[in-house]
């Protein structure tokens, strides 16, 4: 079953149920599922906590699109990306993506390619709280960079 | 009618998140240029080049045709993950 699993929300998730979802195909031999984490530092400073905000309705479409494509490049069994928003602490969990597929490369290529397009496609805004008081993370190049790796020919620049 | 969205630091430096207008512009740059002329704070955060907008929850250009009924979105580059 190539089913698909998002969901946008202030809700924590659990690693063991995610893996026994993606797990649950005999036909796979691989699954590869990525965490990600609020983290204690950046640029620097100290963070204690972090606050996500999104574009409700269009976050979702975004990511179903962004594992459409990855469908269409790797024949990929289960897919899960569920992404955290509001209030977040340090250590909390944030993000996951995972998916299974039948050989690991292209479940390591797929789980790779949703991250770097989410980084730089999904409608997420991240404000992080430090010592100083609070303020919006800025976009990295290197994350634009990883993304358009995967891009071969032209490529629409999204702009105002 | 059409509806504007903004967020993140462009729903901050506007004071807004939300507007219905006439839907009177030919393009998404149309209704930016108009917007950008409402003030200074307005032209900061509408200012071109890393600003994204969406028409109907899709990321498009600025030459992005625009019609009634229509959902438009301004937004700073995007940090999730």
């Amino acid at each position: 079953m190539s089913d698909t699993r998002i969901y946008v929300g202030s809700r924590p998730f659990d690693m063991a149920e995610e893996y026994a979802w993606l797990a649950a195909c005999d036909d796979d031999g691989a699954v590869v599922t990525f965490t990600g984490k609020v983290r204690n530092h950046n640029q620097g400073d100290e963070v204690s906590a972090l606050a996500l905000e999104h574009y409700p309705g269009m976050t979702e479409r975004a990511l179903e699109e962004i594992v459409n494509l990855a469908r269409q490049r790797w024949s990929l069994q289960r897919v899960t990306v569920i992404h955290r928003v509001g209030e977040l602490r340090t250590g909390e969990q944030i993000v996951l993506v995972g998916v299974g597929a039948a050989h690991r490369g292209a479940a390591f290529n797929a789980a790779e390619f949703i991250m770097d397009y989410l980084k730089t496609r999904a409608p997420f805004w991240k404000r992080e709280v430090t010592a100083q008081g609070s303020r919006w993370v800025d976009a990295r190049d290197s994350d634009s960079q990883a993304a358009r790796r995967w891009e071969s020919g032209s490529r629409m620049t999204p702009g105002g | 009618m059409i509806t504007v969205l903004f967020f993140a630091q462009v729903r901050e430096q506007v004071g807004c998140e939300r507007m219905t207008l006439e839907p009177a512009f030919s393009t998404v740059e149309a209704l930016r240029h108009s917007l950008a002329a409402r003030g200074a704070n307005w032209a900061l955060a509408l200012e071109p080049g890393r600003l994204l907008s969406a028409v109907n929850q899709e990321l498009v250009d600025g030459g992005h045709p625009l019609s009634a009924g229509d959902e438009v979105a301004f937004f700073p580059p995007v940090t999730g993950g």
